[in-house]
Parts: C-alpha cells; sequence; structure tokens
C-alpha cells in the first residue's frame, strides 16, 4: 500500500488549488507550473502502467478502513493504462495553451486540472459511490470548460449538456441507492460478490439496476439515443478543452466495462447486456457515418467521428470476449489521441483560414498550407482506419474478434461502410480546404512552436502504437485477461491489510 | 410511513419531470431541483426506515444504516452545487442569447405578445430573481 496511488489525484487538485491562487500572477507563470505538474502525472502514470505489468494490483484504503468498509483506491492494468492515456491528453493539451491568444486565460489552467482529477479519481476508485462523486467532480469542471470563453453557441450548448447531465447524474443515485438497498455494499468486489450470492427473485431489481446504471454511462459515452449533446459542445469548446475531452466519453465506455463487466456479469444476471449493446453499437455507428457525411464544418465531422468510435467500442463491449477487450483498449487509445490532435490541428488550420475558420467551404489558400495539408492528411487516415496507421489495427482486431454468424455479418459489414463513409467525408474536406482554394491573399500568423510540439506528439504517439505494437498488444492482453477474469482484482482487493496499532 | 415516502418521492419525481420538459430554463430547474430532492428521499430511503434509532450500534436495541444517511448528505451537497451552477449558467445564457428559451429561439408567450416590451423584460429579470432565491 504505497501512497503513491494518491498522487493522480491529489496531485491536479492542489495544482489547480495553487493555480486558483495565482491567478493574477503572470501567464507564464501559471502556464509553467501547470505544466510541469502534468508532467508529473505522466510520469506516475508510466510508473503505474509499468508496476501494473508487473501484475501487481495496487490497493490503497483511505482512512486505514479495512475493505470492504472503507473506500479504496485500486490501480490494476486497466486503471493505469486509462491515467495514461489521461495523462498524455492533458500533456499535450496544455501545451497547446502555451499559445493561447484568449484574454482572459487566467482560470483555464486550473479548470483542467480539476477535470484531471475528476477523470484521474474515476479511474482509480473502486467504491460505486465514489465513482458518482469524481464523475461530479469532473462534470463541473466541464461545465465551466464547456462555456470557457464565453459567447451565444456556447451558452446554448453548456446549457444542453448541463441539464442532460445533471439528469443523468440523478439518475446514478437512483441506481446506486437500488444497489445500496438490495446488497448493502459500495465497495466494487464486494458487491460483485455479493451479486453471485443474490437470491433469483431479487435477481430483476438488480438488472433493473444495471441498466439504469448503464443509462448513465450511455449518457456519458455518448451512444445512439443520449449522443445529441456531443457534437454541438465538442465542436463549440475551445481547442485545448475539445481535445481534453475526448477522454470524456471513454470515461463512460470504462465505467461500463468497470461496472457491468466487473460487478454486474454475475452468473444470475450474466449476459443481460448483450441485447442492448448490439443495436446500440450499430445503430451510433450508423447516426455517426451520417453526421460525419452531413457536417458542414471541420469540427462537428470530429465530433461525429467521436461518435463513430464510441459505437465501434461498443461493439467490442457486446462481444465481451479477452480478444474483443484488447481490440477495444487499442482502439481506445488510438481513437483518444488522434482525435485530440484532430481538434487542434483544426484550431490551427481554423486560424489560418480568419474568418472562414472551420467551415468547409472554398476559400483563399492558407499560409502554410503544404504542411497542414500533410499533417492533416496523416491524421486523417489515422481517424478513418487506413493501413497503415492505429486506426486500421484497432478495427482489425476488432473485426478478427468478432464471433461468426449474424454478428459477424452485421458488424462487419457496418463498420466498414461506416468506415467508408469517414474516408469520403475526410477527403471532401481535405479536398475542399487544401486544393480547391483561390489565391493566397492575406498572410496569418503562423502555427507556432508549442501548437506544433502538441499536435506532433499526440501523432507521433497514435503512429509509435503501430510501431510497438507488440509491447503495446501484450501488456492489453493480460489487462483484458484481467477484466474478463477478475478473481485476482477482488482478491486484491478484499484480502487487502490496514495498519493496526 | 413508507407509503407516504413513496408518495412523495412519487409526487417529486412527476412533477420534477414535467417541469424539465418545458421549454423555459427556469421551470427546467425547478424540475431539476425537485427531482434532485426526490432522488436523495429515495437513495435515504434505501437503509430502511426506522423510528428512534440512532445510526449507531450498541446505544439502543434497533440502530439505522449510518451509510445511506453519509451518501446523501454528499449527494444533497453535490446537487446543491450543481444547482447553483445551472442557475448562474440559466442566467449567463439569458444574457447571452436574449431569452430564457432552453434552445435559444424567441418565441414570445402568448401572454407577452400583448404586453409592451419593456414590461417583458421587466418581467423576465423578476423571474431571474426568483430563481436565485429558490436556489
Amino acid at each position: 500500500m504505497s501512497h503513491l496511488l494518491l498522487t493522480p489525484i491529489l496531485l491536479p487538485a492542489l495544482t489547480a488549488v495553487l493555480l486558483v491562487f495565482l491567478a493574477r500572477t503572470s501567464l507564464k507563470v501559471t502556464r509553467v507550473i501547470s505544466l510541469a505538474s502534468a508532467f508529473a502525472l505522466l510520469l506516475v502514470a508510466i510508473v503505474f502502467v509499468l508496476q501494473s505489468g508487473a501484475n501487481t494490483i495496487e490497493v490503497y484504503a483511505l482512512g486505514n478502513w479495512a475493505p470492504p468498509f472503507g473506500i479504496v483506491l485500486v490501480a490494476d492494468r486497466l486503471s493505469s493504462l486509462m491515467l495514461l492515456v489521461n495523462a498524455v491528453l492533458v500533456v499535450a493539451s496544455i501545451i497547446f495553451t502555451f499559445n493561447w491568444k484568449a484574454e482572459r486565460n487566467d482560470n483555464l489552467q486550473p479548470l483542467i486540472h480539476f477535470l484531471t482529477m475528476g477523470v484521474n479519481g474515476a479511474f482509480l476508485t473502486g467504491d460505486l459511490f465514489n465513482l458518482f462523486v469524481f464523475f461530479e467532480i469532473m462534470l463541473i469542471a466541464s461545465y465551466a470548460l464547456t462555456i470557457f470563453g464565453g459567447g451565444k453557441e456556447r451558452a446554448k450548448a453548456g446549457l444542453h449538456y448541463v441539464i442532460l447531465n445533471l439528469v443523468g447524474s440523478s439518475f446514478f443515485i437512483i441506481g446506486l441507492g437500488v444497489v445500496y438497498g438490495m446488497l448493502g455494499t459500495m465497495n466494487m468486489a464486494d458487491l460483485a460478490f455479493k451479486v453471485s450470492q443474490i437470491p433469483a427473485e431479487s435477481a430483476p431489481i438488480i438488472a433493473a439496476a444495471s441498466l439504469v446504471l448503464l443509462l448513465v454511462f450511455g449518457l456519458k459515452a455518448a451512444v445512439l439515443p443520449l449522443y445529441f449533446w456531443l457534437p454541438r459542445a465538442y465542436s463549440n469548446a475551445i481547442a485545448p478543452v475539445a481535445a481534453l475531452f475526448a477522454i470524456m466519453t471513454k470515461v463512460g465506455i470504462y465505467s461500463i466495462v468497470r461496472v457491468h463487466g466487473m460487478i454486474f456479469n454475475q452468473q444470475p444476471i450474466a449476459g443481460l447486456l448483450e441485447p442492448w449493446l448490439w443495436p446500440i453499437a450499430l445503430l451510433t455507428i450508423i447516426a455517426g457515418s451520417i453526421g460525419v457525411l452531413g457536417a458542414k464544418k471541420i469540427r462537428i465531422q470530429i465530433a461525429y467521428a467521436i461518435v463513430i468510435s464510441v459505437g465501434t467500442m461498443v461493439a467490442a463491449l457486446a462481444i465481451n470476449t479477452a480478444e474483443a477487450m484488447q481490440a477495444l483498449f487499442y482502439y481506445l487509445m488510438h481513437s483518444t489521441w488522434i482525435t485530440a490532435a484532430l481538434f487542434l490541428l483544426t484550431e490551427v488550420i481554423a486560424m489560418q483560414r480568419g474568418s472562414m475558420a472551420d467551415s468547409i467551404v472554398r476559400g483563399p489558400q492558407i499560409r502554410q498550407h503544404t504542411i497542414l495539408a500533410v499533417y492533416f492528411f496523416v491524421a486523417a487516415i489515422a481517424l478513418v482506419g487506413m493501413p497503415p496507421l492505429s486506426g486500421f489495427f484497432g478495427k482489425v482486431l476488432l473485426l478478427q474478434a468478432t464471433p461468426a454468424g449474424a454478428a459477424q455479418i452485421w458488424l462487419w459489414t457496418i463498420i466498414l461502410v461506416g468506415s467508408l463513409a469517414t474516408i469520403v467525408a475526410f477527403g471532401r474536406t481535405g479536398s475542399t480546404i487544401f486544393w480547391r482554394v483561390t489565391d493566397l491573399k492575406d498572410s496569418k500568423p503562423k502555427v507556432s512552436k508549442s501548437s506544433w510540439i502538441s499536435i506532433s506528439s499526440l501523432m507521433l504517439l497514435t503512429v509509435s502504437l503501430v510501431v510497438f505494437a507488440e509491447p503495446v498488444l501484450g501488456y492489453l492482453a493480460d489487462l483484458s485477461e484481467q477484466i474478463v477474469n477478475p478473481t485476482h482484482y477482488f482478491n486484491a482487493v478484499l484480502s487487502t491489510e490496514v495498519k493496526t496499532r | 410511513m413508507e407509503l407516504i415516502l413513496a408518495i412523495v418521492i412519487a409526487v417529486l419525481t412527476g412533477t420534477g419531470i414535467y417541469l424539465m420538459l418545458r421549454a423555459r430554463t427556469f421551470p427546467v430547474v425547478m424540475g431539476l431541483t425537485l427531482f434532485t430532492y426526490a432522488v436523495n428521499l429515495f437513495l435515504f430511503s434505501m437503509g430502511r426506515l426506522h423510528y428512534n434509532a440512532p445510526p449507531v450500534i450498541n446505544m439502543s436495541e434497533t440502530y439505522t444504516d449510518p451509510l445511506p444517511q453519509a451518501l446523501v448528505l454528499t449527494a444533497i451537497v453535490i446537487g446543491f452545487a450543481m444547482t447553483a451552477f445551472v442557475v448562474v449558467l440559466a442566467l449567463r445564457a439569458r444574457a447571452d442569447i436574449g431569452n430564457d428559451h432552453v434552445d435559444g429561439i424567441d418565441v414570445p408567450r402568448p401572454e407577452e405578445l400583448a404586453e409592451e416590451p419593456s414590461e417583458e423584460v421587466a418581467k423576465k429579470d423578476k423571474s431571474a430573481d426568483t430563481e436565485e432565491e429558490n436556489s
């Protein structure tokens, strides 16, 4: 039990509080502190990944209460990986803000750290109610970030986002209440044990609670009937925030894996989700594809590409085998980083285009058109899943993991047609913006160095996902083994010793 | 007792959901608040209802489960913060968009059609003030 397990929550929290007090000092100071903290977080995440790679599950019992009575923080492979994905994103976003020209930048950095705190906490906690609390921390920071910068469109998008999520939170409490009322515990490992012991007559109530929680996580993950807030909120948020939000849908996916895959996937109600997840996944991909084709702005197009990626990941959840989980988390890493990179890239393209911003219309040639076109081309190829980049491997892994039969026919068709739609859409976007242009008119400022570093590092990471595919897939194979067979996790949590005097 | 509590939760939830489906931000915020109350009561009742029983073991013959009380306290605090935020956001949205419709579409209320525009503004400001008080 090492205190290091607290750092991913405490470090952003303390940094954020410190930055709130430093808000009146120069931007340089706050940005450097913020970046340093993000790098420290990245280091900690790497340590966690290495630690969990050696097959240890770290458990931290807060307040020295022995599980299942107190709150526990657990770092297994899944949590560590998610921490790393988030830490990378935070570093890239903060580097990008270095060149942010907004007038009132002073509250942006603390909010980013509060968001990070909530996201990290949600990944680490081993307690269902604590998951709710960290969700709320994450959400309240995200509410403020959604409307950051102000303006009519942001206010409108923010209002929808906030109200929807408040209703979602209320449903979360209903689900939690039923679970506690029936099982009398909130510790995830203990819950899993209790679920496997429930008598047959109370199984339907637990099943109902499980589906209420699926509704909540589905809202965060933005699956079909619940995704309508996403394109507007993401496309109106400022670029570094939109990039950070790439992790938010994945928090929903993570929660479904953790809560439904681990707690509710026990004998009396096992296989409860499958009939729900299949249609949700397929329809989400279809809806996302239609959105990608119809989008009039690049940001909205990327937002719909996120919807497609969510559908793809939910399909992997529906298959629910070790291979599918491996594919899911490979795709998750790829999708988080590449969508963030594209949001940032769109921002620099939009800045050079001036008043046309990110609308997909014919306009004057942009200043650094060659290099930006190359970046856009590579990022779009990775996003749509063409060889040789990471999106392709993620999709191939998933398609290979599909069991033969009706599922295979449906999923293969829809994923491949969805990919085709994305290729057509991004092909049209790229050619409109970079090729169908009039002469270069005004010279906008060049893309700053910090923006290049931020975008390049994210893109380099998705490339390295392919180059270092073997160790990554090895780690993910062990990770999916832990998810499919969580006995190791349960033992680690429930056998935690606390210090007694 | 169980019946009364169940009815209270049902009425609060029903009114809350009805108000949340309205098109103006003020009823929506009110609806959210009522729904949160209902949900908190629900969470509280999940520890089962007991009379005159302390949430401590060995103090009397019966005792109540302290955990739902702790959980509901957390939920109340969070709900309170969220309501405050959504009230501020609703005011901000009204200032930015120029009306209090949730979609930002300015459809005049039937009773406002006959009124003077200046009165309309004054009325809206008044409703914004009550919003703050009610939170």
